[in-house]
Formats: structure tokens, sequence, C-alpha cells
């Protein structure tokens, strides 16, 4: 399992709630930090990685169980 | 990129409004052509449709999952995108938009000024020289006229200092024409509700992959939808929303039986698991050893009768709207009880009760 410094607990919530809750998150870390973030909305699948090349970041995993996406995305330098 | 101009040695900066349409995607584009650094902005009102109804619902067999099209515009455009949830502030203009609705419950004059007042705001907060957006005059019968531009730039406070690439040409100057940090003459002059030049410009950068028109921008435009929001106020002092409220109105068959409650019943098991997460306050009903909806009762619930009543409209809907009996588990603050009704026959269930 990866390590991560926080946790974004976005189940339920809808796009583009889940990246703003981990752009938030990321806001209070520095470089190389990591986000676990948990969503539930489908559009995750596409939008984080995009959200996360636009921005700099790295997505180190994207893992979807049932209908729960895990995703560790560590923030850019 | 060709022909770079004079704003690559000063290094101009522009802020877009950024929907992921066609439109702004090309007003960005023929900006980076000129060699100004583009970044882009996309406001969160709570309406905006992204594709929400596909992330309630069941997807369909095969289907690819749904995207955030401003997201994917920036990132086929490579540029930066700030995504700004304007949710709580934009009640105010949903509520009470000063110039009004438009067909439906959608603001969109007083919308745009918010957004374009906003983006002002952060552009000078953040060190770009102007704003733009993708707008084309004609294009929309409320915000994209003749006379209401003028009035978007005075009430936003940007006089001179939106540009839109795609229509300029039909404008008077802006402040970055007049300085010569955009050259005009690289710019548009589209008007009217057409899209063969949008299509042809698309063509020219090689841009395949954008939504269609049609899907528009929020639910404020959609018939059923704003129904839903209009019978939402009708039945409460008030107009405020929360946005538990505007997301349940995306979700489920809703029907209104008595003027001081409502039910929400989920339509397939995606549906029914979206619902569940707004128990909170709510009368939860779902059918016992059955398959059925689950359904949220709201309002006043206290009355007996009426609970009856949304479990025998909630039976209608199971698999065992045939049976003479079905057992219903009703929850309500951390109460359970398991009922039993006869599901309601569809000569009982009047077509007006559907919101
Ligand atoms: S359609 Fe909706 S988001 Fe677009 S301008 Fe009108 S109110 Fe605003």
């Amino acid at each position: 399992m990866f390590e991560f410094d926080l946790r974004v607990d976005a189940c339920g919530l809808l796009c583009p709630m889940p990246i703003l809750k981990t752009d938030q998150a990321m806001a209070s870390l520095s470089g190389g930090g990591k986000v676990q973030l948990l969503a539930t909305d489908p559009g995750i699948e596409r939008d984080l990685p995009a959200w996360c090349e636009i921005n700099g970041h790295t997505l180190i995993a994207l893992v979807k169980k049932g209908r729960t996406w895990t995703a560790i995305v560590e923030k850019g330098l | 990129m060709t022909n770079p101009s004079p704003a690559i040695e000063t290094n101009i900066r522009a802020l877009g409004l950024l929907s992921g349409g066609l439109d702004s995607t090309l007003a960005a584009r023929l900006l980076m052509e000129q060699g100004i650094e583009v970044a882009c902005v996309n406001f969160h009102t709570g309406f905006c449709i992204q594709s929400h109804t596909g992330a309630i619902r069941n997807p369909k067999v095969g289907a690819s999952p749904p995207r955030h099209d401003a997201l994917h515009a920036a990132k086929t455009l490579g540029v930066k995108l700030h995504m700004v949830d304007i949710s709580s502030d934009y009640v105010r203009i949903v509520t009470n938009p000063k110039h009004g609705y438009g067909k439906n419950l959608n603001p969109c004059l007083d919308c745009k000024i918010f957004m374009v007042a906003k983006a002002w705001e952060m552009a000078q907060k953040l060190g770009y020289h102007f704003i733009f957006s993708g707008e084309v005059l004609g294009q929309r019968p409320m915000s994209q006229r003749r006379d209401t531009f003028p009035v978007i730039d005075r009430e936003a406070g940007v006089k001179g200092w939106l540009l839109r690439p795609l229509t300029a040409l039909r404008m008077p100057e802006t402040e970055p024409e007049r300085r010569g940090w955009v050259d005009r003459n690289r710019l548009e002059g589209f008007s009217g509700r057409g899209r063969k030049p949008q299509m042809a410009l698309a063509k020219k950068f090689a841009l395949k992959d954008y939504p269609s028109p049609a899907g528009g921008c929020c639910f404020l435009t959609d018939e059923n939808y704003t129904r839903k929001l209009r019978d939402l106020w009708a039945y409460r002092d008030n107009r405020d929303y929360s946005m538990d409220d505007i997301l349940l109105l995306k979700a489920g068959r809703h029907i209104r039986p008595r003027p001081h409650f409502k039910l929400m019943i989920g339509r397939d098991q995606a549906e029914n698991q979206f619902l569940s997460g707004f128990r909170k306050g709510r009368v939860v009903i779902q059918t016992v050893n059955l398959a059925g909806p689950l359904t949220l009762m709201e309002g006043d619930t206290s009355s007996p009768e009426d609970r009856l009543l949304a479990c025998r409209i909630a039976a209608r809907y199971s698999k065992g709207k045939d049976m003479d009996k079905v057992q219903l588990k009703v929850e309500h603050a951390g109460v359970s009880e398991i009922v039993e009704v006869s599901p309601l026959p569809a000569h009982e269930l009047p077509d007006h009760w559907h919101v």
C-alpha cells in the first residue's frame, strides 16, 4: 500500500468536487507531499490524470474497487 | 505556433473563462498563436452539467466515463486551469437575478457578469494583464447580444479589459489591442448562431475532441430540472436552496402527492446509492426481501397517513407492484420499523403528482 500525508474522502461527491477537494488539500502540502483520494464519481477516471498533467502533479496510483476509486497523487515540486 | 507578436517580448499574460466548449477553447488558442501566455479559469456553480446525470445513473454498457470538459480542454491547450467553487455566492444570482431569467431559470446575464467580475478580480490578483472569453455576438439570445456585451463589461467593472477574440472585429477595440499586446488583425469577427467558422478554425488548429454545443452549460437551462426547482421554491417560504437540494433535483423520480411533502424515488441501483447519501433529515423507505427503489420522503413527514401514502407509492415502483402486500422498512432519525402496505394502483397516482 502507498503512504500518504493527507486523505481526501470525496465519496458521494460529484464532479468537479473530488478534484476541487484534492486541490484544496494540496495547497497545505509542499512539493513531494502525497494525497490519498477516495471518490465514487466515475468522472475521476479521466479527470484526475488530466488534472495532474496540467498542474504538474504525479498520479502514482488510481485503482477502482467496487464503485470506489482510490488514488494517490504526489504534489509537483 | 506561427509569427509570434510583440506579446512574446513583453510576456503578456491573459486569463480566459473556459467552459470547455469549442468557442472558449478557440478563443484561448487564437491568443496563444500570438505568443500570449494563457491560463484559464472555470467556475463551479453547483448547476454545471458536466455529465452529472451520467455520474449518478448506471453507465450504459461500453460508454466511456464522463469527463469535465474544461479540464480536458485545458489539457488539450496545454494551459493551467484554475477551478473555482462559486456555488455559495451563486445562490444570490439564481434566486434574485437583477436582469431576470431566460427561457427557464437561467439567469445568464447576471451569471456572466458575476463570472467576468470574478475572473477579473483573480486576474488582477494573479498578475494577468487582461481577461478573455469565447463569447460570440448573437450566439445566445440572453447574454451574447450587441446590447448585452456593454452591460456585462460595465457591471463587471472590466470595461476595455475583456477581450472576445472570436467576435473582436465586430466590437470596439479593447485595451490589450490598443496597447499593441494583441494584434487585432489576427482576431476574428464571427457572429450569429452558425458554427461553420468555428469548425473551420478548429480544423485549422487540429482540434477534434470537443463537446457538442447542444450539451448546454448548466441545469438551469433544462426544462425538467427547472420545473423541479420551481416546485421546491413554491412549497417553501423562501427561494433559498442548499447544495443538497440542488443535487437531489438531479436524481430520481420526484413525486409530490401533498403540498407539504415530496418523494424522491431511485430509478436504478446507482441512483438508489446516490439518494442514500441524503438520508439525514429525511424518511427513508426501502423494500424488504424484494427488489425495489430507495425512496426519500422530504418535507413535513410527521403524519402517519402521509407516511402510509408514501409507502404505498414506494411499493408501486418495486417488483411487488402487482402483489397484494409489500413489506417495507421505514427509517427516520435512527428509528426503523417494518410495515406492510398494498401498492398504490396506477389510477390512484395522478399525473400532476409527478414534478
Ligand atoms: S447557461 Fe447557466 S452557466 Fe451558462 S450563462 Fe446561463 S446561467 Fe450561466
